[in-house]
């Protein structure tokens, strides 16, 4: 019946028996709406009331860019000590059995429940010059805290679990079979792994490297506890942006928010895309 | 490190392999040798510890450095109680919303096939691709003094920047997806079957929701609302912007934190920490043991 209803023209929704169909959908639009769209819209409202000459001109400051910089390139590097560590993490909790495995399993998810504040002092005290792990660094004339490095660690901590339980849900579902056919073929454990595991996971390996990388660049109260926060070396942009509030220069804020939003969207649009293609190439989409 | 190992991984599964063969032992084609296994596993110990396990430790040795009594005596400071009141406060409004909210959307989204359904999903995720200060920062210029609302709410005498509502707001928008983003992909699973045969058994709508959705979304909606609340009550950068960190008013926990650990108080700012630590740890266990023991009943993918 609802097939013939919609063969005879456009509707808006297919026809249903269970009720209630306005009411959610109307509350949730109208929450949506108050909470979300309508203050997010106001930082593209005040960005274009700046006017194209002062919005670029505090789009490139050089104390903007360099916090731009520090943040997206912190990220990045983060993302990418969290891919390699993340894909062994999950492959050791697939794949093999060994005591506590369970608590491991549930200690990746510590980033997500433990306040980011928390985090960024317990960081900064493990890594500071007399911390535990900083002491150990220190003769090598490694120092993490207070300088760049600083916001690389705070960055995989908050990143770490993205990959892993991005990763994780497809490494189950990977069909041993194909390990299998491809041993017999004669391939070595390696290449097995290396050619014919890995490319599948690849997907799912993109999306969470790319998950963490936007985690990472909002990040803001696990970094400013580590980071030292020196102008132009080791300065977050949010931790810029908060600066331009104290300042009360709200446009500067404003730019720089709407700089990082654009960003944000543009990840958000191409983690989507990355999705889309791996339902159609690989029959999932994480 | 991890590299070293698999690199050398052929030589030794195939000599690991004879050798398994000679004593008629069987040792799988599809797994490593043991001692590419014990490398792995290492690695990924050693990972999560320095990451993950320190840092969680450090927040009760260092409380605890100079003894029992003076972590006590943290607990003690008046505005750290006022902080602790406010965390909760704050909480139990968001949480609840969002709750009322997600069963809400849920129920539009899993239940109904509509036209711009994913676009209406992606909004609704839209909050975890904002940095947090960014969603204080949305705040500020909706309310704030330069505002089109500002002067009005301030002749009026509403506070809502620098006060609890502005606290409460930034919280909300921060832990806005958690519940709707667990109950979609499982009521979406569950499909209609089990309200139709209700209705068509003569239950209303609202007796259909109440005693046969709702029992078999609780556990999946106990999930989302723990790791809301886990947000609501650690939420540090977008109340931070929105807050104006007055003492004792609109301190919350993790802000109060910040000012304690910049006070160079790091014995009293690591004691209110280990309530922050306890609360992630009790979330931590109550997650692993839904999904332990009602796996089946949360959604189908455990991430976030």
């Amino acid at each position: 019946m609802s097939d013939a209803a919609l063969a005879r023209g456009w509707h808006f929704r297919r026809p249903s028996v269970i009720p209630g169909f306005g009411l959610t959908l109307g509350f949730t639009i109208a929450y949506l709406t108050l909470i979300i769209l309508i203050p997010l819209s106001g930082v593209v409202w005040r960005t274009t009331g700046l006017g194209w000459t002062e919005f670029w001109a505090i789009a490139t400051d050089e104390r903007t860019v360099k916090s731009l910089q520090i943040s997206f390139g912190a990220s990045l590097i983060a993302a990418l000590v969290n891919v390699v560590f993340g894909v062994v993490v999950a492959w050791v909790l697939v794949r093999y059995r060994f005591p506590g495995r369970r608590i491991v399993d549930a200690v990746v998810d510590l980033p997500f429940a433990l306040p980011t504040a928390v985090a960024g002092i317990a960081l900064a005290a493990i890594y500071a010059p007399n911390g535990w792990v900083g002491q150990l660094l220190a003769p090598l004339g490694i120092k993490v805290a207070f300088t760049p490095l600083g916001i690389v660690v705070a960055l995989i901590f908050i990143g770490l679990p993205f990959v892993v339980r991005t990763v994780q849900p497809v490494m189950e579902e990977i069909d041993r079979e194909v390990e299998e056919v491809a041993a017999t073929l004669g391939a070595s454990r390696l290449q097995t792994v290396t050619r014919v595991v890995m490319p599948g996971l690849a997907p799912a390996v993109l999306t969470g490297f790319a998950l963490a990388f936007a985690r990472a660049v909002g990040e803001y109260g696990s970094v400013i506890f580590i980071a030292g926060n020196i102008p132009y070396v080791s300065e977050i942009a949010p931790l810029l942006i908060i600066i331009r509030l104290e300042e009360f220069n709200y446009a500067g804020a404003t730019a720089i928010a709407a700089i990082m939003l654009a960003i944000s969207f543009l990840m958000l649009f191409v983690i989507n895309l990355v999705q889309a293609w791996s339902r159609r190439r690989y029959g999932y989409g994480t | 490190m991890a590299l070293e190992a698999t690199s050398a991984l052929p030589d030794r599964s195939a000599s690991a392999n004879l050798s398994g063969v000679r004593k008629g032992r069987y040792i799988s084609a599809t797994t490593e040798s043991p001692a590419t296994k014990a490398v792995l596993i290492g690695t990924a110990l050693i990972f999560l510890l320095l990451f993950l396990v320190l840092p969680l430790a450090a927040v009760f040795v260092e409380a605890l450095r100079k003894g029992a009594g003076e972590f006590l005596a943290s607990f003690g400071d008046p505005d750290t109680q006022a902080a602790i009141r406010l965390t909760l406060l704050v909480a139990v409004i968001a949480v609840p919303l969002n709750m009322v909210f997600g069963i809400a959307a849920a129920w539009a989204i899993a239940k109904f096939e509509f036209k711009g359904k994913a676009f209406l999903t992606t909004l609704i995720d839209l909050p975890f691709s904002v940095s947090p200060v960014i969603s204080g920062l949305v705040y500020v210029l909706l309310f704030g003094a330069g505002s089109v609302l500002g002067p009005w709410l301030k002749s009026h005498g509403i506070e809502i920047l620098f006060a609890v509502p502005g606290i409460v707001l930034a919280t909300i928008f921060v832990t806005f997806p958690f519940v709707a983003r667990e109950l979609i992909p499982l009521m979406q699973d569950q499909g209609t079957g089990d309200e139709e045969a209700a209705l068509s058994l003569g239950a209303s709508g609202w007796q259909a929701f109440w005693y046969v959705t709702l029992p078999n979304i609780k556990w999946g909606l106990l999930y989302g609302v723990l790791l809301c609340n886990a947000r609501a009550m650690g939420e540090f950068g977008a109340v931070s912007v929105v807050s104006g960190h007055i003492r004792g008013f609109t301190n919350t926990m993790p802000l109060h934190v910040e000012i304690l650990y910049n006070e160079y108080n790091f014995v009293a700012a690591f004691a209110v920490s280990t309530l922050l630590a306890g609360l992630a740890l009790v979330t931590l266990v109550l997650k692993s043991f839904l999904e332990y023991r009602y796996g089946d009943e949360i959604a189908a993918s455990k991430k976030h």
